[in-house]
């Protein structure tokens, strides 16, 4: 290195693992501040000008169409292992008359909303931190800076708003598939009367639990997209993540493992808050 | 008027006693050691140093891409440290930028990264943008490439692209960071000739860093050199030459061993 270091203060030995402490504290707030500015500016970037249409309908495609196939295996699968295992543990008390009531609750107010975030974070969050990762360290996003272009208008609030329509409406489908896989677990192969699964399941669903349900996609939607493109968009400047490719492949795992705790730990939070 | 004639006398950029660090505590390493020289409007400057000296550094400190630990940067008299993030992207328009790596956006066509700063900046109607790309266009010759991609686009082609792109605004000063790297010698000749031709059509600032010695500096009429923090300005390769600092001597005879060995044979 041919530069000169700065000379910092030495710092005895028994206070080093304060001194890291405190660094990696600051280093913690400075993180959080970065990611709350970039979120405040998406926000933001929505309701400027020019709006990006275009841009906002092939997000949809890519976030929405793209994941529907995906989310229609996943909640056709939960649907009828939820059809079978709540037939198996109702038989038990015979209440196979409640299955309908189980199957759509445990969907509509958690399994509908949790298997989404995590689906959608899997393959579009993944793939948004990435592209915005790449973006940065080719720097694409620096030259839309110098253009005088907005970043976050041009190329993170389509993503966030794409995000936040779809999400809610894969949960919706998500719900409507898996309820269909549980009657087909539950009537069609356990034999439970196609009326009493359809009754249990409109009497018991209120309209407070479809609303806690779709309050919680809306959540997890902005959790997701909001860590997927922060972390791209910061890969520069997240520390031990590497330089170049192996930053970007790194923050995009890290991307992916935090939106599904976040999702996990606001499941538990709005939960116990909306209940 | 007199807001006019004053910001056309004062030089185009000033750097003032700029220091730069990187790194985190305890490991910080100072770039630019209170660095300070100016820019003269109209006329190419070169930043030229080695690797690591805080060539590309200086230009991102330009945009205000990063900001310095101390001094002033000035742009037509405005302090860049000081400006609010409004104020830096409204300062951004009056430049244009090639970036090392072109740094083309890879899901557009050639002729929507040329368009892209037109669309986005402008009121013009797409009939006015189109007729303006496809003159960038053929100015550069590049006609008959407008629907590739980037990946499909050679290296010097690229360049060609991120040009166009720089110079779509009608950009005040245009800055360049190692435009050559990775041509050839022929085509890196091509590039340089295009840059001076295009400077003296347009009339804009230009500021090339390149370590590509000596050919840039054919292109210079001032050449700053980077060394260890410092700055050095000249105003021709013989100033270079001769000067008498061992380090700036040292440079010239790495950098520009031919230039050296016709001097000597000439005296």
């Amino acid at each position: 290195m041919v530069q000169e270091q700065l000379q910092e203060p030495d710092i005895p030995s028994w206070a080093k693992p304060f001194a890291r402490l405190g660094d990696q504290f600051l280093y913690l707030l400075t993180d959080m501040g970065r990611m709350g500015l970039f979120l405040l500016s998406t926000l933001a970037g929505v309701f400027r000008r020019p709006f990006r249409g275009g841009e906002l309908l092939k997000q949809l495609r890519f976030i929405g169409a793209g994941s529907v196939t995906v989310i229609f295996f996943t909640a056709l699968s939960s649907g009828m292992v939820l059809g079978l295992q709540g037939y198996y543990s109702l038989h038990k008390f015979g209440a196979e008359g409640m299955l309908g009531s189980a199957v759509s609750l445990t969907l509509i107010m958690e399994l509908g909303p949790i298997l989404t975030a995590l689906m959608v974070a899997g393959r579009a969050g993944s793939a948004m931190c990435a592209e915005i990762g790449i973006m940065r360290i080719s720097e694409q996003i620096d030259a839309l800076e110098c253009m005088a272009v907005d970043p976050f208008r041009y190329l993170i609030s389509p993503k966030l708003l794409a995000t936040m329509i779809s999400v809610p409406l894969l949960t919706a489908m998500f719900d409507v598939v898996g309820i269909f896989g549980g009657y087909l677990a539950g009537v069609k192969l356990m034999g439970v009367s196609s009326g009493s699964y359809f009754n249990g399941m409109m009497q018991s669903v209120t309209n407070h639990d479809i609303r806690l349900g779709i309050i919680k996609s809306f959540v997890f939607a902005l959790l997701l997209i909001w860590i997927s493109t922060g972390r791209g968009y910061f890969v520069q400047q997240i520390r031990g993540v590497g330089f170049g490719a192996e930053s970007v492949s790194k923050v995009t795992t890290q991307a992916v493992v935090m939106s599904s705790i976040s999702v996990l730990i606001f499941d538990y939070l709005l939960t116990a808050v909306l209940l | 008027m007199a807001a006019e004639i004053n910001n056309s006398e004062l030089p185009a950029i000033e750097f003032d006693e700029v220091v730069k660090s990187f790194g985190e505590r305890g490991r910080r390493h100072i770039v630019l050691h209170g660095i300070s020289f100016s820019i003269p409007r109209g006329k190419t400057t070169v930043i030229a140093g080695g690797s690591g000296q805080g060539k590309s550094v200086t230009l991102k400190l330009v945009l205000g891409l990063l900001r310095p630990d101390s001094g002033r940067i000035l742009v037509d008299g405005q302090d860049v440290t000081q400006l609010r993030r409004g104020e830096l992207r409204s300062l951004r328009t009056k430049f244009g930028v090639l970036f090392q790596g072109s740094a083309l956006f890879d899901s557009l066509s050639v002729y929507e990264n040329i368009a892209l700063p037109l669309r986005e900046r402008t009121k013009l109607t797409d009939q006015v943008i189109e007729q303006r790309v496809m003159t960038t266009l053929s100015q550069l010759e590049l006609t008959g490439h407008e629907n590739k991609f980037p990946a499909q686009l050679s290296g010097g082609m690229k360049k060609r692209v991120g040009l166009a792109r720089a110079l779509q605004l009608n950009p005040e000063i245009v800055l360049f960071d190692e435009p050559t790297t990775g041509l050839d010698p022929v085509m890196t000749q091509e590039i340089y000739q295009l840059f001076e031709r295009m400077q003296k059509e347009l009339g804009y600032t230009a500021v090339i860093v390149s370590h590509d010695i000596p050919k840039v500096f054919d292109l210079a009429d001032q050449i700053i050199l980077l060394n260890r923090g410092e700055v050095d300005v000249f105003t021709s390769v013989e100033q270079i030459r001769d000067s008498k600092k061992p380090y700036i001597r040292e440079f010239a005879e790495m950098t520009m061993g031919e230039l050296f060995e016709s001097a000597g044979s000439g005296c």
